[in-house]
């Protein structure tokens, strides 16, 4: 049975038809759903095994990333995505996407002063679209199985992570949170400068998973690298060069097989 | 006593400040002060900045509070303070608050409030401020920062100290009143004075025309009758200039043309779509909101090019961000609905390090409008979710009153939806935005010329768009489109409900219930809500029994529709508010009523100043780097990276190409479909340098570059569509209307011999700029003569397509086409050197067409591995790029060249050191550079013949060598890359 993939669209998002179409290369069947539709009928997502939050400027991005369409998970979402997740079902944030799990709390929850982590504007304050390279961290994230560097492109103007304190940071460590960092184009990391690490994120951290690894939420764009034509460097390269971005959605559809 | 229950409840303004946490850069205030340095206003501005929130309602401070913390304030690294505004009584010296104006559209303000409501927040009002603490300014410097860099009058207050905001809610109802206009016996003076106190920029020809229409009726119009024809027949929406009677002469020839337009450019396209017969790929043409052509069996593409200028000059981020949200409206709205999927934006702006003292007055300085303008264009095609894939930047002194912005837009759309007609009983719907006053006049204003008091006098056409509301209506439209839920659709543009509905209806006839139309604030007459200009709308007409369906999926997405009249077999226009007639007018006199006059044209050749030596001692490496460094050729990484080009997952080649993604590519092809390996190619061509000299030369040499760059790159020259974008002077002058028929001339003669048509087109007159100079004179800027051509290719099969970069060391490298040494006029050489002489560059139509097949041949038998059109800088700088971009050497030798030139050229004759200087800097069209591996060299020679020599290889070197004759080009690709790179590389 293919798997069934939820995409959810908001006003504003707009990665939506390419994230179904990988998901689709990828060996899944995905259906849109627009926010209204689910909060009206969120009962609707015992159907589907991946709930997928694709990139775009939901509510325009108005008062800060993500943050409004955060708003209506917690307000009115949250049991249904708490079920979601107790079921060990996948849930996928990308970009946009991202920046609404972080904001909803979801990745990480956020405390008496409320959440300890965020993303934020760029280090060089505007929007960027450029590709970087990327490392697998070293988590459980089902959606990072057998990857180890994969190039992939960026397109965001808030997505710079930021932690509040080192505490925060060494527990993301400790719980394998951390999914994916960005990496120097010969694959180094420690001190990775601008433009390799696009936006001044704190530890070049790229991505992000829940500590059962099922959730996760990246800035960069997988769906935008699924046929070799996309790569910027495709005709330089030999004609069989494989998609990277591919692997993560073909990973969610091996999870249920 | 009054009655507690009934009181209102005490309403207080709070003020949210939203201020970077400790720790946290202050990035808006490190902008500023380096913006603040870069034009020269203040060294070490000392300044911090933060945004903020005003909210009107009953609420106490705690539940502000939770808004703030829950809503507003972003995590980890902002920080809000809470007062309540009528607290803010103290001012406070060096604190500038800057507020989008009331009736603006401020999105964040609506977005906000919406969400508050939604989180059970009994929120009345919201506004946005952006708020500027700044130390140690006089009062004076301080007002000088604030309109150099704070805000923009055409949008925005500034409010110095602090605030004190009683009430956010500026209502005020509307008190019906029919205005007629006394125009029956009214003399010349007194129509003139209607014309100009109405802001209706109507001839007193036309004002004629109209009061004895009217006094046939035998009555006076109302105020709203007036609008409707003044809207219907501006230059902006009925393009009566160049649609008109011209008489052209040149000194050889007279020419009379009764829709010149007709004649010349849509001519061309009847005469090719004739040759094509039964494989003509034109579908719709010059008469939908854009043009249509064929994509595969079952898709159409469409193209449109618009331009914003005026509206840019005055406030280029809401300019620039209106003219991409209405180029893509225009896609929405052609056939039944194409789905916008890509964007190109053209710009001219004065060079942007033009100090501010040589600016003249009332103008923005030019750095400022290209900031603007990018921001503008980034916001709104990011948000829309569609990929910004091409474009250019011209810099001239003459653009620096009269900036032109062009936004293009390509959209699919199924075979059989190309078309469209609205039913009799049709119910007229506006879905999307609300109306309010936002840019009423914007159809008359951008046909006037521009003056020192434009910002003044014409801010209500100057508007902010808001993306998501036009994405929204985009999601819900297109689902409408493909359920057949409407039957005609078009977009708001220019004269709001007034052109939409008339053209719509311009067969039929239509009612139109005014007080319908949803409003954003009340107090709007019923003439406002007919011309008002607010973005996002669209008009469809939804068949009775559809509208429940329709009403539905746009409520199911919280987009707003909205019956606002009904389509009728009468052919009239008939207007009323709260069931009484404003206006009834025939359909016929509106579109067809508007007298001809004819104006006059004259073009005469310049003088030609012939090839001469260079003067002086030329340094050939110098001259290279700069013409790399010149702001037109140099790199537009900085823009280009800040648009998403790569949403919708087509991408296929990317603006920037090579080894480290940085070399400028010709053009961008995406995919638009991702299931087919069939893509589009999206360049463009424009050389206003070349007009100065023949807007005939120019146009062709437009033509050219624009097909060459989509062909460079895989695209199939027998299926490129093309539209032009006139930007002119006052054509009121015979001189200036001369040069664009010319111009009009080049493109009819050289599309047809290329089989290229035209689908669609716009024009923009009189961009000129007046102001009074310090010695009391009144100066006149005037444009150049501006063609844009826009080029929309197709590649059978993706998977070939060729970049620019070099790629490996040993490839031989080819010239192909033909250098004429003579064609130095215009040059990038010349620019950079201040030489002149030299001829304008021709296009030798035999040629191009050969050249163009053989590229595409060789393209698809995979025998090009790089692939590089010559334009400006002509060889030296292509293959310095194709370098740069490969990061390989190259090691070439001109002098197989010097033999070969152009035929009529007579090189024996040249000087000869122009003839090495034409051979390496010539701006000689139909010319590329290409790659070739040894193995396809056999192949490749074969087919060219003499259209292509050998100059050399690829080499791994990371040097830059061509010899030529005395002359040695040899440069380091760091210092190639540096001199190309730096001069826009701005933060």
């Amino acid at each position: 049975m293919k798997p069934k993939v939820l995409v959810l669209r908001a006003p504003g998002t707009n990665c939506d038809q390419e994230t179904a179409y990988a998901f689709e290369v990828a060996g899944a069947d995905a259906e849109f759903m627009h926010i209204n539709q689910l909060i009206e009928q969120p009962s609707a997502t015992q159907n589907f095994q991946v709930l997928c939050v694709p990139g775009g400027f939901s509510f325009g991005d108005d008062i800060g990333a993500g943050r409004i369409l955060a708003s209506k998970f917690t307000s009115r979402l949250k049991d249904t995505i708490e079920e979601f997740r107790a079921a060990e079902k996948l849930v996928l944030g990308i970009c946009n996407g991202f920046q609404v799990l972080i904001k909803t709390g979801f990745l990480v929850p956020a405390d008496a002063t409320g959440l300890p982590v965020t993303l934020t504007w760029n280090h060089n304050g505007k929007y960027d679209c450029r590709w970087v390279n990327l490392k697998n961290a070293g988590s459980d994230c089902v959606f990072l199985q057998d990857t180890e560097l994969m190039y992939l492109p960026i397109a965001h103007a808030e997505g710079r992570f930021v932690v509040r304190d080192a505490a925060t940071l060494s527990q993301l460590n400790n719980a394998r949170q951390v999914a994916l960092k960005y990496v120097n184009p010969d694959g180094s990391n420690g001190q990775v400068p601008f433009p390799h690490n696009p936006n001044g994120s704190d530890e070049n951290i790229a991505g992000l998973c829940d500590e059962s690894g099922r959730v996760l939420g990246l800035m960069p764009h997988p769906e935008r690298f699924i046929d070799r034509t996309q790569h910027p460097r495709w005709t330089r390269l030999p004609e069989g060069a494989s998609a990277d971005g591919l692997k993560i959605f073909e990973n969610a559809v091996a999870y249920f097989a | 006593m009054v009655d507690q229950a009934t009181a209102p409840p005490a309403v207080t303004v709070w003020q949210i400040d939203l201020v970077p946490a400790d720790g946290q850069r202050d990035r808006i205030a490190e902008e500023l002060a380096a913006e603040a340095r870069d034009i020269g206003l203040a060294v070490n501005l000392d300044v911090s900045a933060s945004r903020g929130f005003l909210l009107q309602g009953d609420l106490e401070q705690a539940r502000i509070e939770e808004i703030a913390q829950q809503l507003l304030a972003e995590p980890v690294v902002e920080e809000f303070q809470i007062a309540s505004c009528e607290q803010n009584t103290s001012p406070a010296t060096g604190t500038v608050y800057v507020l989008p104006k009331p009736g603006v559209t401020d999105a964040q303000a609506e977005t906000a409030l919406a969400a508050m409501r939604a989180l059970g927040f009994q929120v009345a009002a919201v506004r946005t401020f952006r708020k500027f603490q700044i130390q140690n300014q006089s009062p004076e410097q301080l007002q000088q920062l604030a309109s150099k860099l704070l805000f923009n009058d055409a949008i925005e207050q500034v409010v110095f100290g602090e605030l004190a905001i009683e009430n956010l809610i500026t209502q005020q109802p509307y008190d019906f009143q029919l205005q007629i206009v006394s125009l029956l016996d009214a003399h010349d003076d007194d129509l003139n004075r209607i014309s100009r106190e109405g802001g209706l920029s109507l001839t007193l020809v036309e004002m004629q025309t109209i009061q004895q229409h009217f006094q046939s009726l035998e009555r006076d119009p109302t105020d709203i009758e007036l609008e409707t024809i003044a809207q219907t027949w501006s230059e902006h929406c009925s393009h009566k200039t160049l649609a008109g009677k011209i008489e052209f002469s040149d000194g050889t020839q007279t020419l009379h043309f009764d829709n010149m337009l007709k004649e010349t450019i849509f001519a061309a396209t009847q005469t090719i779509r004739k040759e094509l017969a039964d494989n003509d790929w034109c579908v719709s043409v010059f008469k939908d909101n854009a043009g249509i052509v064929e994509f595969d069996d079952e898709s159409c593409i469409t193209f449109k090019v618009e331009t914003h200028n005026r509206p840019s000059a005055l406030e280029p981020y809401g300019g620039a961000n209106t003219g991409i949200g209405g180029v893509i409206r225009d896609t929405l709205g052609t056939g039944m609905g194409a789905k916008p999927i890509c964007n190109t934006d053209v710009f001219c702006f004065a060079p942007p390090e033009t100090p501010a003292e040589a600016l003249p007055p009332g103008v923005l300085h030019p750095r400022r409008i290209m900031k603007g303008v990018v921001s503008g264009v980034r916001d709104y095609g990011n948000r829309m979710g569609i990929p910004t894939v091409n474009g250019a930047v011209y810099f001239d002194d003459r653009y620096a009153g009269n900036p032109l912005v062009f936004c293009g837009n390509v959209g699919l759309i199924p075979n059989n939806m190309a078309f469209k007609e609205p039913q009799p009983g049709d119910l007229i719907v506006t879905v999307g935005g609300q109306t309010g006053r936002d840019g009423i006049h914007g159809a008359t204003f951008s046909s006037a010329e521009l003056t020192e008091h434009s910002e003044v006098t014409s801010g209500g056409s100057v508007q902010i768009g808001n993306a998501i509301t036009e994405k929204m209506v985009t999601d819900v439209l297109l689902q409408a489109r493909d359920q057949n839920l409407y039957t005609a659709i078009t977009d708001c543009g220019a004269g709001g409900f007034s052109s939409a509905v008339g053209e719509m209806g311009e067969e039929l006839g239509a009612v139109v219930w005014l007080e319908k139309a949803p409003l954003k604030y009340q107090g709007l007459s019923y003439t406002e809500i007919w011309i008002s200009e607010a973005q996002e709308r669209m008009v469809v007409a939804v068949p009775e029994k559809h509208w429940e369906t329709f009403e539905k999926l746009c409520r199911d997405e919280s987009v707003e529709a909205t019956v606002i009249g009904k389509f009728e077999a009468t052919g009239k226009l008939k207007l009323t508010f709260n069931d009484q007639q404003v206006g009834e007018l025939a359909m016929s006199f509106l579109h067809d009523g508007r007298p001809q006059v004819v104006r006059q044209a004259n073009w005469h050749a310049q003088p030609t100043s012939p090839i001469a030596e260079p003067v002086g001692t030329v340094d050939v490496n110098s001259a290279l780097l700069d013409i790399l460094s010149s702001p037109n050729v140099a790199s537009k990484h900085w823009i280009i990276r800040q648009y998403d080009h790569e949403v919708l997952g087509g991408s296929v080649i990317k603006p920037l190409v090579g080894l480290y993604n940085d070399g400028p590519s010709d053009a961008a092809v995406i995919r638009p479909k991702l299931k087919s390996r069939r893509g589009i190619a999206v360049s463009c061509g424009m050389n206003p340098y070349f007009g100065d000299f023949d807007p005939y030369h120019m146009a062709q040499s437009s033509i050219d570059e624009a097909m060459r760059n989509c062909v460079a790159v895989g695209a199939d020259p027998n299926r490129i569509a093309i539209l032009d974008n006139f930007c002119w002077g006052y054509t009121d002058r015979p001189e200036t209307l001369g040069s664009l028929v010319r111009a009009a001339l080049g493109c009819h003669d050289l599309a047809i011999d290329l089989k290229t048509p035209f689908v669609s087109g716009k024009d923009s007159l009189n961009n000129e700029f007046s102001y009074t100079d310090d010695a009391g004179n009144r100066q006149t800027i005037s444009i150049p003569s501006t063609l844009l051509i826009s080029a929309l290719g197709q590649v059978p099969e993706v998977d070939r397509c060729v970049t620019m970069d070099l790629k490996q060391a040993g490839n031989a490298i080819y010239l192909v086409g033909i250098t004429d040494p003579t064609e130095m006029g215009g040059s990038h050489f010349n620019l950079v050197t201040q030489q002149t002489g030299g001829d304008v560059p021709k296009v030798d139509s035999a040629l191009a067409n050969a050249i163009f097949g053989k590229i595409h041949q060789s393209i698809n038998q995979r025998w090009i591995r790089s692939c590089h059109d010559l334009s400006e800088g002509g060889l030296a700088a292509a293959a310095a790029e194709m370098a740069l971009a490969g990061g390989l050497g190259v090691v070439l030798d001109l002098n197989p060249t010097m033999a070969h030139s152009k035929h009529h050229s007579r090189p024996h004759e040249m000087p000869p050191q122009a003839n090495m200087v034409g051979q390496l800097f010539a701006e000689s069209n139909t010319r590329f550079l290409c790659e070739i591996p040894p193995q396809f060299i056999a192949e490749f020679e074969d087919l060219f013949g003499t259209q292509a020599v050998r100059l050399g290889s690829v080499c791994d070197t990371p040097n830059v060598e061509i010899q030529c004759g005395d002359f040695q080009i040899a440069l380091s690709i760091a210092d190639i890359k540096q001199a190309w790179q730096k001069p826009l590389d701005w933060n």
